[in-house]
């Protein structure tokens, strides 16, 4: 989120598209009933069901799965035709001036630069004009016909709202309506807010559709406002931390990114990361990139990582095209080239597509270490639990190790909530039977590791064994230790210009600002610092004081980055430092210094007649309405459709799906078409249940106890489905038998002239736990992901329906 | 301050004698659900099986999120959802905490034979002792709202007892204290019954003519209500019923006719007496006792 929770109560509008809020944050959402009762906001929900959260909007729109970019793109060309967008923002704080070269171009579906052979741009094209000094060129009058918004203006001018209503299916009073609303915030002191989640990213152009609202949000002024901006809402209650801490297959800790494998030294690596402003007096803040990196290398390496060997940069494992997603992993295990899995706080078999796919590769290890608190279908794969998980234990020679773990609540450390608060909580129990932490249990397979390669050397065993471990219990460090290393400390007397000592060697870090590349500090986490601190932990603090009362409590626990509770708050004020909106201002210039009630996110010393943009991670300092390379398939936005779609492209017949998406060709294979699968399915979760821990629990069991897809009246009717039904869901790759739950609130959508039906399909059963047992949807969901992400494709793709009778028991 | 006790009684099943009223200086309470703010997210209902301790069993998909399909005795309130196309043939999706109402003139105590079975406090509430239970079934047929329901195990009545053990020590119901949204409150009547004026003007502001409170006349008002967006048809959200009465027979058998019904009673225990000093008691036959085991073995989860 760039906001917080509780700022969602500031919103004039509540845009929830791309998520389920009421069904999936229930406790949050409480600020949306705050917004709609104290602000009098409207709520608007645009989704394929008539969701629990569509049963408290004041406006509701279906759309068909997989068409939220068209939408969305929709919205943007009815802002500019109609001139309904925040001028002064949009020319001061974003990109919308800036010149784009000759040579970018949009045709036919594919941006310039496209590569058929590896599925792939070549990006040179998609950047802007620069004049002598390496400086961006720039029309503030927006005459250029190649300034950013006036090939914005003609990328979306296919977007009419007939055309919106062909591909999506919304009827096109509903999107007028919703972008009359939208139009509502375009006042300075008005707002909208942007939630979403899984249904924006689980989309084969997830990252695409996210930047198509964020576009939207520049356009009206509403980032860094109070009551706006693009706020995901975050799954788990520490998927957040996941991120931040790089747990993700190409990243390092604070957003850094791995190395690739063709850049071989420290300086090929860091020669693409300087990030020399793009626009003069900018505070590109990536230029400090080094600081964060040498110091995360301190904190990996000690000692070890010395100027003279680059900071251990050769101990980095090095990426080799694109990274070892879950998908790519699960291919490399069928392929046999990965004979070994850590499942740590993961259920594969539950969450990952195309499930028979994932069942073959577990199948295919050497081993496989489930780390969990719960008793999960992967870590069971291998027994036959009847037609929900056919598998023959005879077969299948995979050693399985289950190493139970606690649960949050059974240990003490923080959480990353969706707003970047890490929480500190303590523990309140100790974990059942042979149930370890994580650290304890991670500590041993390291030290047993570490042994090893000791002991018997090994190929390349200087990364493990330069690894440095300062914990006053080896075995089982202290949460609070690992917690200071994120934060980071100085390791020699670091001293200012007059030899004054300024933090003295050992002492905990205030905060990032302090970090440095010449290897006298620290970080394990750059974002993270400030975090604990020698004033102590401040993830443990409990005051929830509220300056304003605009839903910030800066007291209250520790929000990266640097305590900032809203991002990119510099522009909540206008170009000459007064808040747009008076009645919740943020921060402000007060002659001096920007000061307000929250850390700005800006040099506090920079005066507006500097003309600093406040978006100062990107290089320009502006909010980027064309996205440059940023992003694998395009700088704007555009309408693909999902890899299995009942209709074609209709704007571009030639190029229907992302061109940029990898395929793997098996699942490619797998892939079914429209007159075998006619039907559009989408999975989701419902409120009942958390993914597939809670059906381990006999309350949750009770309230959604049994396996049920949603079907509408009409189809349902065809079909000769009735009410609670048995029936079978088919996709090329696998069946759901189950209930069905025959609904209202699924209609028929008229898409490009004809009738495309959705099955909702609820994610929460398998074979183990309290509930009862259930085929895992992800029977039938296809193994495609994001191009940006790899993020799979669970929200749009086709099966088949028929009657059935009930599974044996 | 200690439980509710008899001091807090203002009136009791089955009872001619008046209760002390000791404590009717009491403020009355009242749980407002706005049905507008609903989220369904079932939070409520797991609070009361938390805080009631009580578990069902892991029923069926029944063709809705309505889980369990009903109310049961170890189920005291449970979401109701229906899918209802509005005049514009818009979609509504209402959802509906249903519960017991603690009726001002609660049909149970009045149905109810077994003398402090049923009391009514002074605050409002109505609770059932279970101690006193006789599990007869007359306090169903006296619910307009169709909300007791008889354990088969121990042939007790259960219902919500609006957590009458939470607030006799300050606390809200589990149920208000668990809703995210604040789509529960509960405070005193008057309090709610203002607030929820200033919800129904909030609703009018949106386009719902028609919103308003539900504190039904016929059994003299609730002290759980409702903010209907629609208060003008009670009867869409799950068959709230429009206009609840207490059945006209109970309240002949609590008047005129409770002195005949008093004799028949009479009758039949003279009869009963004379059949057992002829025929002598019955006797626990084999197929009872395995009849009872069945029903334990079912009932672990039973109160």
């Amino acid at each position: 989120m760039t906001n917080t929770w509780q700022d969602i109560k500031n919103a004039n509008v509540v845009l929830v598209m791309g998520g389920n809020a009421a069904e999936a944050h229930p406790c949050g959402f409480k600020w949306v009933i705050h917004a709609k009762i104290e602000n009098h906001a409207k709520l608007i929900v645009v989704d394929p069901r008539f969701t629990r959260t569509a049963a408290v909007a004041d406006v509701y729109a279906p759309i068909r799965p997989g068409t939220d970019i068209a939408f969305l793109n929709g919205v943007i060309r009815y802002l500019l035709e109609k001139d309904l967008i925040q001028h002064e923002y949009v020319r001061a704080y974003t990109n919308a001036g800036l010149i784009v070269k000759q040579g970018y171009g949009f045709q036919d579906g594919l941006f310039s630069g496209y590569k058929e052979d590896t599925r792939s741009y070549d990006k040179t094209s998609w950047d802007y004009e620069l004049d002598g000094q390496g400086y961006a060129k720039v029309d503030d009058t927006w005459q250029d016909p190649r300034c950013v918004i006036n090939l914005l203006r003609q990328h979306v001018d296919r977007y009419t709202p007939q055309m919106v209503s062909r591909i999506c299916g919304t009827p096109q009073d509903k999107f007028l309506e919703i972008c009359a609303l939208f139009a509502t915030t375009a006042p300075p002191d008005k707002a909208l807010t942007s939630l979403f989640a899984l249904g924006w990213t689980q989309h084969s152009v997830g990252a695409q559709n996210i930047r198509a609202m964020a576009m939207v949000q520049l356009l009206l002024g509403n980032i860094g406002v109070a009551g706006g901006g693009m706020n995901a809402l975050r799954g788990h209650s520490n998927i957040q931390g996941l991120t931040d801490v790089g747990l993700l297959s190409a990243q390092m800790p604070g957003y850094l990114l791995l190395p690739k494998d063709s850049e071989l030294t420290y300086q090929q690596y860091m020669a693409t990361r300087q990030y020399k402003p793009l626009r003069p007096g900018q505070v590109s803040y990536w230029q400090n990139y080094g600081k964060f990196f040498v110091s995360l290398q301190k904190a990996i390496y000690g000692a070890a990582a010395r100027a003279d060997n680059d900071w251990a940069y050769d101990w980095l494992p090095k990426v080799d095209g694109g990274g070892y997603d879950i998908i790519r992993a699960f291919e490399m295990m069928n392929n046999g080239q990965m004979n070994g899995y850590i499942c740590q706080g993961f259920n594969p078999l539950q969450a990952f597509p195309d499930r028979n796919k994932i069942r073959r590769g577990l199948s295919k290890l050497k081993y496989l270490v489930v780390m969990d608190p719960l008793d999960t279908e992967t870590s069971r794969f291998w027994e036959n639990f009847g037609p929900q998980n056919p598998s023959d234990p005879a077969k299948i020679q995979t050693e399985v190790f289950q190493l139970p773990t606690s649960c949050f609540a059974e240990e003490t450390g923080s959480l990353v909530n969706s707003a970047r608060w890490l929480q500190w909580h303590w523990k309140a129990a100790d974990p059942p039977g042979e149930a370890q932490t994580d650290i304890w249990i991670m500590s041993g397979i390291f030290h047993r590791m570490r042994e090893l390669y000791r002991k018997e050397g090994g190929a390349f065993p200087d990364p493990i064994l330069n690894l440095t471990w300062d914990y006053t219990n080896p075995t089982d460090p202290d949460p609070e230790e690992l917690a200071k290393d994120m934060n980071g400390r100085a390791l020699v007397d670091i001293k200012d210009p007059s030899g004054a000592v300024t933090l003295h060697a050992g002492q905990l870090l205030d905060g990032f600002s302090q970090l440095r590349d010449d290897g006298m500090t620290t970080s394990g986490c750059w974002i993270f610092s400030g975090s604990f601190t020698e004033k102590g932990n401040q993830m443990a603090r409990r005051d929830a004081t509220d300056p304003r009362e605009q839903g910030l409590a800066p007291n209250w626990a520790w929000s990266w980055p640097a305590n900032r509770r809203v991002m990119y708050n510099r522009a909540s004020a206008d170009p000459a430092g007064k808040a747009w909106n008076p009645q919740k201002p943020i921060i402000e210039w007060n002659g001096s210094k920007w000061a307000g009630i929250d850390v700005p996110d800006f040099v506090p010393t920079i005066p507006p007649s500097d003309a600093a943009g406040p978006f100062i991670m990107n290089a320009e300092g502006s909010g980027r309405l064309f996205a440059r390379d940023q992003m694998a398939e395009g700088p704007f936005p555009e309408h693909y459709e999902p890899f299995e779609s009942p209709s074609p492209n209709v704007l571009h017949p030639k190029v229907k799906s992302n061109p940029a998406a990898r395929v793997f060709a098996d699942d490619r294979a797998a892939f079914g078409s429209s007159a075998d699968y006619p039907y559009v399915a989408t999975t989701y979760r419902l409120t009942e249940h958390f993914h597939f821990w809670t059906k381990h629990a006999l309350i949750n069991a009770v309230l959604q106890p049994e396996q049920f897809i949603e079907i509408g009246e009409v189809l349902a009717k065809e079909k000769g489905i009735g009410q609670g039904g048995w029936v079978k869901v088919s996709s090329k790759r696998g069946i759901v038998v189950c209930k069905a739950y025959v609904t209202k609130r699924i209609k028929p959508m008229q898409v490009d002239g004809k009738p495309v039906h959705v099955i909702g399909v609820p994610i929460h059963w398998g074979f183990t736990g309290q509930a009862r047992k259930g085929y895992g949807a992800n029977n039938l969901t296809p193994s495609v992901g994001d191009a940006n992400t790899q993020t799979p494709e669970f929200k749009a793709f086709l099966v088949n329906i028929e009657k059935a009778s009930a599974p044996p028991a | 301050m200690a439980g509710l006790q008899s001091q807090d009684y203002i009136r009791r099943s089955a009872s001619t004698l008046t209760p002390p009223s000791i404590r009717n200086h009491e403020a009355e309470v009242a749980k407002l659900i706005d049905v507008s703010r609903c989220i369904g997210c079932k939070a409520c209902q797991s609070a009361c099986m938390e805080w009631n301790d009580l578990r069902g069993e892991v029923g069926h998909f029944e063709g809705s999120y309505d889980n369990p399909l009903d109310l049961d005795p170890s189920t005291w309130t449970l979401m109701r959802f229906t899918e209802w196309e509005n005049d514009k043939g818009d979609l509504e999706w209402l959802i509906r905490k249903d519960g017991c109402m603690h009726c001002e003139d609660p049909g149970c105590l009045k149905a109810c034979p077994a003398p402090g079975a049923i009391v009514q406090y002074a605050n409002g509430i109505v609770d059932f002792n279970s101690d006193a239970c006789i599990g007869c079934g007359y306090c169903v047929k006296g619910c307009p709202f169709d909300i007791p329901r008889i354990n088969p195990v121990d042939h007790k009545s259960y219902k919500c007892t609006l957590c009458s053990d939470r607030v006799a020590v300050g606390l809200e119901p589990a149920c208000v204290k668990a809703c995210p949204t604040g789509a529960i409150m509960f405070g005193s009547k008057s309090d709610m019954t203002a607030w929820a004026g200033e919800r129904v003007a909030e609703l009018k502001s949106r386009g719902f003519a028609d919103a308003g409170l539900y504190d039904p006349a016929g059994v003299g008002g609730t002290h759980v209500m409702y903010v209907l967006q629609h208060a003008d048809r009670p009867s869409i959200y799950a068959g709230l019923p429009d206009s609840p009465q207490i059945s006209p027979f109970i309240q002949g058998w609590k008047g005129v006719l409770k002195p005949v019904a008093l004799a028949g009673l009479a009758l039949a225990a003279i009869a009963g007496f004379l059949h057992s000093m002829i025929a002598g008691p019955n006797e626990v036959q084999a197929e009872d006792e395995a009849k009872g085991r069945r029903l334990l073995g079912e009932g672990d989860e039973a109160p």
